[in-house]
């Protein structure tokens, strides 16, 4: 056994257990210490992470599981994720009627998935991982029993990730059957042969369509919206990042570790999939009135962009793609904080309307969130975006596509202007509301705002230590 | 520490000093705010003053340098030659002077002078940097701010619509260039990328681009910068939001803001793709008789004073853009002076246009008329900067659009023989009824506010200085940037010797 390997997992599989044995002595008024519990272990999970050190890769588990540069990437990006959704949690404590204690054990279980499929280097290990979040998500996204629009959500959610799931499983089925063996590494040395072979071809396409469910991609991008509206805050705010990663990571190690010939013959496939969901995503969001349903289809719009990364095909494009979504953490985490203080009835775009005399603060959080997501700098989605362009426009000398393709990410990003101004718009230009009184924002809330300003600001301005950590990561990838 | 950094980081660290100040000490903040902004005036004016001159001094000044992202080629690089050294000292100049007209501004004091810093800090930053990374990011920085505040402290009924039209139009434009930026910098081998525009001028200088990315990258860049600079047909944002903006910012945006994608045509896209170029100039100086025609005649029949003159500020780009298009020394050492001399004139204009809309709460020029007795030093502040617009020798502006016009004789007499027909009868005719209209006449009004003390008269003073005295003295800038000039011109082909040696633009005779 090499359990050395799963320290992380293993400490927060355990601090979930500690949440929910804990919970069973905490009275019912003090539930709300539960979430300061899980803070407090993650942060200390997260200080651990970073005594380990991915520069040797270790194999373990029957070639199963991977600790590399890459896989302690993203596994730090998922608990500074997690860390950020529980304090988010604790401002939503009154709104969740019971099962405080099992909000954070749910939340400690999907990343401790996320954490796993950071790690899987083998296609049962992906789907293993990939349930372990989904399971947890049917339950988190319909936590707010006694509302409609969760129930809605969490069930849309449970039927559309169901059929993805069964795609991915199919798949996986086929790629076994042909392959022999269901290891990434097995599979890319076999895969001269099997790059030939129709039936590889189906279930790498059927994999590929389970992962596009996770990312929110085309063609299977619909669920995103009604469910991020419906959804709770802070669970909204862990699929917006969490899980969308956890989609990334295995896109990039099933295509580029398992199958890179395949990938490279079907670049084409990843330019069009890229271009038709940024256009979706910004398009459709234009019109929306709701704040967490415009985030919805701006998450499409992102994971677009995210694709560019996927298409370049590149060590670059993958650098930028960790980089982009290091950037889009701190901005989505700022904005879902914002939205879990402001909008606690409805999440209609008319609350926003006079923040910046309500709370200063939260005007500017929001402000700036939106104005990184547009792209513009110093903001961390300008230097996202500026190395994903950069990592296309390298290929262009390839394939003129990827020229066509910068074309309709320029497209988008315009188009997204429009709408991330109409947010800000309507905290400073609206109608006065009648209700002018001060939003308290309490010291949590204050700090975790301030940690992502920061967050955006530093990697808006300095590239040079994230990128550097981004570019040691995928050489992990073998291009 | 290089005087560049002075320059522009003092604004930038004004901005964030003020955002810890409580929004309640309005003194403290408006102080902060002209403090800062002063000792970056001052800083370029030193440092202007410092430039060593001649032949013997070639390349970058006051050069600066620090890693920031090796990995990425991006390093923090500043240095000035003679083509961005006026435009630093005029943008500085324009920032002191936007900062002190500002004084009407009391609605969200602090965040309008923040956006103010962060915009003038940036663009000054822009014009100093010599690593595209960073020309390019502190040009957004500037430019973003610019939207915020028309938005927010605009007027007029159309403020929304214009708000978003510049915001998408430049948005646009802004890509466009990062497209072509990017493409420019991934012509180089992997190992040797960079963003750094002196080792990109040697590398294109030994090994010049190819055809095939020459080919794709050039019209990006010469629309995406053109778009900046509102070049027809892509030029409609401009006026309606120059009428939207508050002073400050209209002053800023037409005045320096707009000057960095004739800045960046002039530095990156005609070195390093002077083939493209040589094809691309006969589409440009069409185009720029439409700013410089059709924008004239447009202006013309504008009612309200601010679409005139941002009309009439559209047309004086199609000069610039008419010296770019002449390839030739003398042509581009007049764009560069065109550039420094619009820049205070725009500045000029827009400050006392809304201290003119302050005053009598309209700029329909029909409502106006015999203004110039109750507002003496405004109108003639406002009759001066509009003679300059028309092109009177003594102001900057002259010596600017000869040069243009001379270096472009030898390419196209038809299309200088129709510029010359546009600045001087059709800017002739709608600044001189503008003029009349406005100033003389029989209307009487009460009582008005005209500029009571020396404070209030020092921003529009400090930039009739400068018209006046580059327009008197224009050696001051042509000495510096005919040196800089140079090596582009002999980029793209032309020999820049083949004008006298000791080649001196025409001294206009003083106006009086």
């Amino acid at each position: 056994m090499q359990l050395s390997l799963l320290t992380l997992e293993l400490a927060v599989v355990g601090l979930a257990f500690v949440v929910l044995l804990l919970d069973l002595w905490t009275p019912l008024e003090a539930k709300d210490r539960l979430s300061v519990v899980t803070a407090a272990g993650l942060a200390l999970i997260l200080a651990l992470s970073f005594t380990l050190s991915g520069a040797t890769p270790a194999v373990g588990f029957h070639g199963m599981f991977t600790q590399d540069a890459l896989a302690l990437f993203f596994k730090r990006f998922f608990l500074i994720a997690a860390l950020s959704v529980v304090l988010m949690g604790w401002e939503f404590r009154d709104r969740i009627a019971q099962g405080h204690g099992e909000f954070n054990v749910l939340i400690l279980i999907a990343l401790a998935g996320m954490m796993f499929a950071a790690s899987a280097s083998d296609f049962v290990m992906v789907f293993v991982a990939l349930e372990l979040i989904s399971v947890s998500f049917y339950i988190l996204i319909s936590f707010q029993r006694s509302r409609l629009h969760s129930l809605e959500a969490g069930v849309k959610y449970l039927i559309l990730s169901a059929l993805a799931s069964s795609f991915l499983v199919f798949g996986i089925a086929l790629i076994f059957g042909t392959g022999n063996s269901a290891n990434f590494e097995a599979l890319r040395f076999v895969g001269a042969k099997l790059a030939l072979n129709k039936v590889f071809w189906l279930g790498l396409l059927m994999v590929l369509l389970g992962l596009a469910f996770k990312i929110s991609a085309v063609p299977l991008q619909m669920w995103a919206p009604d469910v991020y509206q419906g959804a709770p805050t802070p669970v909204t705010a862990f699929l917006a990042v969490g899980s969308k990663a956890a989609g990334f990571i295995l896109l990039l190690r099933v295509l580029l570790v398992a199958a890179p010939a395949l990938a490279a013959h079907w670049s084409k496939l990843f330019i069009l999939v890229a271009a038709v969901t940024i256009l979706y995503g910004n398009l459709c969001a234009i019109p929306q009135r709701s704040l967490k349903r415009l985030l919805g289809y701006s998450s499409i719009s992102n994971a677009g962009y995210l694709l560019l990364g996927v298409a370049a095909l590149n060590a670059s494009g993958a650098a930028a793609l960790l980089y982009y979504l290091a950037g889009y953490l701190f901005t989505l985490a700022a904005a879902f904080t914002v939205i879990c203080i402001v909008a606690r009835e409805s999440d209609d775009l008319s609350v926003l309307a006079g923040l910046h005399r309500r709370s200063p603060l939260l005007a500017l959080a929001l402000t700036l969130a939106m104005i990184s997501l547009a792209g513009i700098p110093p903001l961390a989605g300008f230097l996202g975006k500026f190395l994903l362009l950069k990592a296309i426009i390298q290929q262009a000398p390839v394939d003129t596509a990827y020229l066509w393709l910068a074309g309709v990410t320029l497209a988008g990003v315009v188009i997204s202007i429009y709408y991330y101004f109409g947010v800000i718009r309507a905290i400073y230009w609206a109608k006065q509301p009648d209700d002018l009184s001060a939003i308290p924002v309490s010291t949590p809330m204050r700090i975790s705002l301030g940690l992502c300003i920061a967050g955006m600001l530093y990697l808006g301005i300095f590239p040079s230590l994230v990128w550097d950590s981004a570019a040691e990561a995928v050489k992990a990838l073998k291009f | 520490m290089s005087p560049l950094t002075v320059i522009f980081v003092v604004p930038l660290l004004g901005a964030l000093l003020l955002a810890l100040i409580p929004r309640n000490f309005r003194f403290v903040i408006r102080s902060l705010a002209l403090l800062a902004t002063f000792v970056s005036m001052l800083a370029a004016i030193n440092m202007f003053c410092e430039f060593s001159k001649g032949d013997a001094v070639r390349g970058y000044q006051f050069v600066e340098q620090h890693a920031w992202a090796p990995s990425l080629g991006i390093s923090y690089h500043v240095g000035v030659d003679g083509i961005n050294l006026g435009l630093i000292l005029m943008g500085a100049v324009v920032l002191f002077a936007a900062a002190c007209v500002s004084w009407r501004i009391t609605d969200r004091e602090k965040e309008y002078y923040i956006l103010l810093l962060l915009m003038g800090g940036g663009i000054l930053g822009a014009f100093a940097s010599l690593d595209l990374f960073f020309f390019y990011f502190l040009h957004e920085l500037a430019l973003v701010p610019t939207f915020l505040m028309i938005g927010l402290w605009g007027k007029g009924d159309n403020k929304n619509y214009a708000t978003f039209q510049i915001t998408l139009y430049l948005s646009v434009g802004a890509l466009l260039v990062l497209i072509g930026l990017l493409g420019v910098y991934l012509q180089l081998p992997v190992g040797q990328r960079t963003f750094d525009v002196v080792a990109l001028t040697a590398y294109f200088k030994a090994h010049p681009m190819l055809p095939g990315p020459q080919h794709w990258i050039f019209p990006i860049l010469l629309f995406g910068f053109g778009i900046l600079v509102s070049l027809w047909p892509f030029h409609t944002w401009a006026p309606l939001g120059y009428g939207s903006a508050p002073t400050g910012t209209a002053m800023l945006h037409a005045g320096v803001l707009k000057k960095f994608g004739l800045y960046g045509l002039i530095r990156i896209a005609l070195p390093f793709m002077p083939d493209e170029a040589q094809k691309w100039v006969y589409v440009l100086s069409a185009l720029c008789l439409g700013n410089i025609l059709y924008c004239g005649l447009v202006a013309m029949r504008q009612r309200n004073l601010n679409y005139l003159i941002g009309n009439s500020s559209v047309a004086h780009m199609g000069f610039a853009f008419l010296g770019i298009a002449s390839l030739s020394l003398i042509g581009l050492t007049g764009t560069v002076v065109v550039m420094v001399a619009h820049g205070f004139l725009a500045a000029l204009t827009f400050a006392l246009s809304g201290y003119l809309n302050d005053e009598i709460k309209t700029l329909d020029i029909a409502e106006m008329g015999g203004l110039l007795r109750r507002l003496p030093f405004i109108g003639t502040a406002m009759i001066m900067a509009m003679l300059a617009g028309c092109g009177v020798p003594g102001f900057a502006g002259f010596p600017g659009e000869a040069l243009v016009l001379f270096g472009n004789w030898d390419r196209s007499g038809t299309v200088t023989t129709l510029a010359v027909w546009g600045a001087l009868v059709i800017g002739g005719v709608y600044m001189l009824r503008a003029i009349r209209h406005i100033w003389h006449g029989e209307k009487t009004w009460p009582e008005l506010n005209d500029a009571p003390n020396l404070w209030r008269k020092l921003p529009y003073g400090l930039l009739l200085a400068g018209l006046l005295i580059f327009g008197c003295f224009p050696r001051l800038l042509t000495d510096n940037i005919k040196i800089s000039i140079g090596p582009v011109v002999r980029a793209v082909g032309a020999d820049p010797t083949e004008t006298t040696p000791g080649f001196m633009p025409v001294i206009p005779r003083s106006r009086r």
